[in-house]
């Protein structure tokens, strides 16, 4: 649990952090995305993509009817199949939380609720703090939650690391991903602070990006992430998952993430408790590339459902 | 200086190698690349992507579009005389694939007219019946002749604002690869023909079973292709258009399309 840190404390952790070797890391995530994943180990990998997913929708013409929609995908992502597990969880703006939750009661389906003034986090830490209260009370399991980048980049880690705590304290059960977004903090020194300063602060998750700014996941900036939560549990022994998110849209993506992640965190990961991935369009993808798997025809999107 | 040419695969308004990196040298000479499946995947994904626009584009562009192809095949007519073995006979193959292009390109705007209908129906509903673009074609190319063949099929398909997948001869692929830089220059946006080399045996049941793509023209095809084709094809039910290689005909175009059908209330 985390316990408030003094500004010296914070300086000297956020000093300690030590630089990544952006080339060695773009080298790194570039060649284990070529590794060649077939046949039954791609229906493995398919199987978990599907039940790590938190299919979102974040659009702000989303209304009740699309999120219920987005429910019955989320529980049976195939109609008709049973051999397709349900996703992870949905993730919704704070506003549908209670249409989902209604939607999804009797499955195992979470309800995640993006909070703290999404995508911008560019607001009043009072009114950040009860968004997130408002969501929790209207039954979100998990809170995706961003970090004020202007603050972070300002170098004003003290207030980024407050806001984490504070809603954390706020979130009290429920899971908290702190997102990082990491095409807006410019160089992979910037993501491993970040990355350890939100993981310090008490984030049970940390997530790469809002899906809103380009660029976002990217797997190189996902490896010094995974790198971070690697050393992270190493120093502390809490260990904090990772959601990959925004422009995840093919099999391949998502298949070339769990590579790195099992080649950065190991297996112990590879499960919805530690590991999402965040997408709208992957799905109905993963969908077409198992029952390409299973027919041996490439398939057709004429045949699976319009989100 | 000789400057020897790498043929390539037409993917996506692209000039690419085959994913899988293999050639094969139809006359024991040059090489051309040999498409895999994974090639034929890629091009069906980018004819897909490519045809709701194209689709949307006005007749009369589509027309303007496929004229300037038969212009940019023209003004390479030497080189394709030359592709096609020289002499009278390759020279007016080159003409004739021209014609066709010009013919059909002349077409486009008025099949709606000729090949739809006004219905007399026995109630208050203003009827009518209009041909539509089925989606993605995948074409057969005949061996021979190894322009003007694959011309007479590609530009009907094209003129009802289909989107292509054409499988070049495989022995003699290179007028057909040769054309797909004529389309490349003619303003047909990316993705709306794609040219494959390679061996029929191997791309051809991934191209008749892929549920993405919508009419498959046998043209080329064996006897006993055209069942394994019919075969596959009955999974999405895809039109396999099995019209004889011949003159240019308004036919040939319906043969690439669906009809529409509509009830329109009157009087309500």
């Amino acid at each position: 649990m985390a316990t408030a840190l003094s500004l010296t404390h914070l300086g000297s952790l956020m000093r300690g952090v030590r630089s990544v070797d952006e080339v060695g890391a773009d080298e790194r995530a570039a060649s284990l995305a070529k590794r060649s994943i077939k046949k039954a180990s791609k229906l493995w990998a398919l199987d978990l993509a599907v039940r790590c997913m938190d299919l979102t929708t974040l659009e702000g013409s989303d209304t009740p009817g699309k999120v219920t929609a987005l429910c019955a995908k989320a529980i049976r992502p195939k109609p008709g199949d049973a051999t397709i597990p349900s996703v992870a969880a949905i993730c919704v703006y704070p506003a549908r939380v209670a249409d989902a939750v209604a939607h999804l009661r009797g499955s195992n389906v979470h309800v995640a609720s993006v909070a703290t003034a999404f995508p911008s986090g560019q607001s009043f830490l009072s009114i950040k703090v009860a968004e997130t209260v408002e969501a929790v009370s209207a039954g979100a399991h998990e809170i995706d939650m961003v970090i004020d980048r202007g603050a972070f980049l300002s170098g004003d880690y003290q207030r980024v690391y407050d806001e984490v705590v504070a809603v954390k304290e706020a979130c009290g059960k429920t899971h908290l991903k702190v997102i990082l977004e990491t095409g807006e903090l410019g160089t992979y020194d910037a993501v491993r602070r970040a990355s350890i300063l939100a993981m310090a602060a008490g984030a049970d998750f940390i997530k790469t990006s809002t899906g809103k700014v380009q660029p976002a996941a990217t797997l190189p900036v996902s490896l010094v992430m995974m790198e971070a939560i690697r050393d992270f549990v190493r120093e502390t022994g809490r260990q904090v998952g990772f959601k990959a998110a925004g422009g995840i849209r093919t099999s391949k993506q998502a298949i070339a993430y769990l590579v790195l992640l099992y080649e950065t965190l190991g297996s112990d990961w590879m499960t919805p408790e530690l590991f999402r991935l965040g997408a709208s369009t992957l799905l109905n993808d993963v969908l077409m590339q198992i029952d390409k798997e299973r027919t041996g025809v490439y398939q057709s999107g004429d045949y699976f459902t319009i989100d | 200086m000789d400057v020897r040419k790498t043929y390539k695969l037409f993917v996506n308004g692209e000039f690419v190698r085959s994913e899988s990196g293999r050639a094969y040298r139809p006359d024991g000479i040059v090489n051309v690349p040999r498409g895999s499946r994974k090639d034929l995947r890629d091009a069906v994904r980018a004819a897909r992507t490519a045809f709701p626009a194209w689709a949307a584009r006005t007749a009369m562009n589509r027309g303007q579009i496929l004229y300037r192809a038969a212009e940019m095949l023209d003004s390479r007519g030497a080189q394709f005389t030359d592709l096609l073995g020289g002499g009278v006979k390759a020279r007016r193959e080159v003409d004739q694939a021209v014609e066709t292009l010009v013919w059909y390109a002349g077409w486009t705007d008025k099949l709606p007219q000729v090949a739809g209908t006004v219905n007399p129906v026995a109630g208050p509903y203003f009827n009518f019946t209009l041909p539509e673009p089925t989606g993605v074609v995948g074409i057969v190319a005949p061996d021979e002749p190894s322009l003007a063949g694959i011309v007479r099929r590609i530009a009907p398909a094209l003129c009802g604002a289909n989107v292509v997948v054409a499988l070049a001869p495989e022995l003699r692929p290179l007028p057909a690869l040769t054309l797909a830089e004529v389309f490349a220059t003619s303003d047909f946006p990316a993705g709306v023909v794609n040219v494959l080399s390679g061996q029929r045996r191997e791309l051809l049941p991934w191209l008749a079973a892929h549920m993405d793509v919508n009419a498959i023209d046998v043209a080329g095809c064996t006897p006993e292709e055209v069942r394994a084709v019919e075969a596959a094809a009955a999974d999405n039910v895809k039109r396999v258009i099995k019209v004889a290689a011949g003159e240019s005909s308004p036919y040939l175009i319906t043969a690439f399309m669906e009809m529409k059908t509509v009830w329109h209330p009157i009087g309500v």
